[in-house]
């Protein structure tokens, strides 16, 4: 169904009148190290958006630079419309939730909880409503008294989260909020949060180096790469139509072959393979050319593994050389005549027994995948 | 074959001979264990032992100068009585705590905003300014003492300097020729500031360095300004460090001897100089000894109540639901 959707699905950021947050063409430099170069992104309220990343991206001075920890060498960012450049880190309307989590040792639960309402003109008896009222948002209320060393990782993670929230800020940083808790308590924790998010309204941006984290968590997400943006857009634009070769291998797996436009009709290109061994159609993007290089890429679960050539589609033929079996679905790694191996996801829906399974190592199979499963990227 | 026997031949030679073996399996865990033990039952409390077992001694005109059982019972208490009875014992006692005290809050005062600067500067300045600060120790501390006698004295330029400064400030016939400062508790206080500060500054130091700067940076992403952050954050978490460089000065200075004998006001008592007479001059060990001991109790007692109570406090309250 997502197939049929338009393969360039550019949201343009001029369609939003004001975007709750703006970041312009921000960049950070340490000394001539450029830790963010010239990025723009357009955030806006209530929604969850994730900066995704491989380690030293500069995700995190991104966030620093939003909550005024580092000021930008160049550009400037807007909060609610508000221009933050020279505004300090306790002015801002903006909290944050930190990696270590930065809770304070010597507070307990409910004062760490508390200390940001410190400075927030309200009554005593407000006050401690809000801290009752977020410490059971996060289901601690029975720990308010211990000391941050006294509970486990994943609760401490959770008065982190609850102090960031009680000043009721209009925007929330989270720096790999997850990042230390382990895979069980970490998807407890993911849906938690979206439930948070829902619950409070606040705007999120997160920042994670896990795919899957900001996949599940995010409205729109931006892919970082070197200090600068790749992409930006909604997980399922992200995934399904990356518009570049390091976007498109950051986010899942993903099979690439070089490729040379041949011929172009509507919206289908006829493309050149030479290791897949001729020619694959696949939907067009904006401004090609007959005899323009580019990549071709096919992710794994939507080549599909058959004994008998498809009748439709592009299909290419190879042996496999490798099986993973993995319960719910097994990997095929499928050699090729002309060398490249191609990997195949395919779901295992029936009960099979090995020997009933479509095919094992050495066995000659059809590879087939549709034209709108096939990605060109030119960058 | 030759494959095996190598390698049965490898962990043997590992395990090596018995002692060694005990060695690395529980002797080294069992010597770094021991060795504060040993260290301060030798020289510690096997000394103050004797001296606590001295000072519970009556003086004799014997050598060693005192015995047991002079008095009718075996352990004479005349010796603690007399620190109450007598205004000498009481006199010292106040004028060094009080003394000590007032130093230990200067060094303090001085030296918390040195180490919380030192924790702030560049990595290669801060080495170097913390070899300045260690730098006095390679001069005698004697010679310190007396170079500050120099200046204080009644002729110095230092003297001098500070007199017409304050004639300047003060009308005509207020006027005076020097300052005083000499054979004062004042200077007995500038010089112990001098002398201890390093003692206050490094303990800091080493506490406030290993803060974790992200909880700063929390506190003023909650709305702190630079100075709340202090109180705040700061300040509360560098108290084991404040404890620890106020025991290294106000302790010592306590029982300082030096420093007051050279240039403190001689005609009032001291706890270190009324140590040293009654051992020295008035050979009365015993009574130097119960001295040293109300000395000792007097600073041990209550830092450890006051750790006992923090401790059980910490406990209830972890233990709190
Ligand atoms: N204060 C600084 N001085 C010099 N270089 C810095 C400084 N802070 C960060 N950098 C550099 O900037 C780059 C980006 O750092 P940043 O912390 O933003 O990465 P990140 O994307 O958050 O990575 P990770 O996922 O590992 O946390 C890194 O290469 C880092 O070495
Ligand atoms: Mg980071």
């Amino acid at each position: 169904m997502r197939a049929t959707a338009p393969a360039e699905p550019v949201r343009t950021s001029a369609a939003d009148p004001a975007p709750f947050i703006r970041i312009d063409g921000v960049s950070k430099y340490f000394g001539t190290f450029r830790a963010v170069e010239n990025v723009s992104l357009e955030i806006r309220k209530g929604e969850i958006f994730a900066l995704l990343g491989g380690s030293g991206c500069g995700k995190t001075t991104l966030l620093r630079m939003l909550a005024g920890f580092e000021d930008p060498t160049k550009g400037r960012i807007f909060i609610d419309g508000q221009d933050m450049t020279g505004v300090p880190a306790y002015d801002r309307p903006v909290n944050m939730m930190f990696q270590s989590y930065a809770l304070f040792p010597h507070m307990s639960v409910e004062k760490n909880v508390g200390y940001g309402l410190k400075h927030e003109r309200m009554s005593d008896a407000e006050r401690k409503d809000r801290v009752r009222e977020m410490l059971e948002l996060v289901q601690l209320s029975q720990f308010a008294h211990r000391k941050p060393h006294q509970i486990s990782g994943g609760q401490r993670q959770r008065v982190a989260l609850a102090r960031a929230l009680a000043r009721q800020p209009k925007l929330l940083l989270l720096d790999e909020p997850l990042a230390a808790l382990d895979k069980k308590l970490r998807e407890h924790t993911q849906f938690e949060l979206m439930d948070i998010q829902h619950k409070t309204g606040t705007t999120f941006i997160v920042v994670t180096h896990d795919q899957e984290e900001a996949m599940i968590l995010s409205d729109r997400m931006a892919v970082m790469d070197k200090g600068e943006v790749r992409q930006v857009g909604s997980p399922t634009e992200i995934y399904e139509y990356p518009t570049n070769r390091f976007v498109a291998g950051f986010i899942g797996s993903i099979n690439f072959a070089e490729a040379t436009v041949a011929s172009i009709s509507g919206d289908l290109a006829e493309v050149e393979v030479p290791s897949f061994g001729g020619r694959m159609t696949a939907r067009a993007v904006p401004g090609l050319a007959p005899g323009q290089a580019l990549t071709l890429a096919v992710r794994p679960e939507k080549l599909a593994i058959s004994r008998e050539r498809p009748a439709a589609g592009n299909a290419v033929r190879g042996v496999v050389s490798d099986v993973g079996y993995f319960g719910k679905d097994s990997l095929y790694k499928v050699r090729l005549p002309s060398g490249a191996v191609l990997s195949a996801h395919s779901a295992n829906a029936r009960r099979a027994a090995e020997a009933e399974r479509v095919a094992t190592w050495e066995d000659e199979v059809w590879l087939c995948f549709d034209p709108t499963a096939a990605i060109l990227l030119t960058g | 074959m030759t494959d095996t026997a190598e390698a049965d031949a490898a962990p043997a030679a590992r395990r090596g001979s018995g002692l060694a073996r005990w060695f690395n399996r529980r002797g080294w865990a069992d010597l770094t264990i021991a060795t504060p033990y040993v260290w301060l039952t030798i020289f510690f409390l096997l000394p103050f032992m004797i001296v606590t077992a001295m000072s519970f001694a009556s003086r004799t005109p014997t050598s060693p100068p005192f015995s047991f059982g002079v008095h009718d019972s075996f352990l004479n208490f005349e010796n603690f009585a007399r620190l109450f009875e007598d205004d000498l014992y009481r006199r010292a006692f106040l004028i060094s705590i009080r003394n000590a005290a007032l130093a230990t809050l200067l060094c303090l005062l001085i030296g918390y905003p040195m180490a919380l600067g030192l924790t702030r500067v560049s990595r290669s300045a801060r080495n170097i300014l913390l070899m300045l600060v260690i730098l006095p120790f390679w001069t005698s501390f004697l010679l310190r003492v007396y170079a500050w006698m120099g200046l204080m004295g009644t002729n110095s330029w230092f003297n001098r300097l500070l007199t017409s400064i304050y004639n300047g400030l003060v009308p005509d016939d207020w006027a005076i020729r020097s300052i005083q400062m000499m054979h004062t508790n004042f200077a007995v206080v500038l010089v112990t500031v001098y002398s201890y500060l390093p003692f206050m500054i490094l303990p800091l130091y080493a506490n406030l360095e290993k803060l974790d700067l992200t909880l700063d940076e929390a506190a003023m992403d909650l709305g702190s300004r630079p100075f709340r952050v202090f109180l705040d954050v700061t300040l509360p978490l560098s108290i084991p460090g404040i404890i620890a460089g106020a025991m290294l000065v106000f302790i010592p200075a306590c029982g300082e001897l030096i420093i007051p004998g050279l240039v403190g006001n001689p005609s009032q008592p001291m706890i270190g100089r009324v140590i040293s007479d009654e051992f020295s001059s008035a050979r009365d060990w015993p009574m130097a000894s119960a001295v040293s001991v109300a000395l000792l109790f007097l600073m041990v007692g209550p830092m450890m109540l006051y750790s006992h109570f923090e401790a059980k406090a910490q406990e209830k309250k972890a233990m709190e639901p």
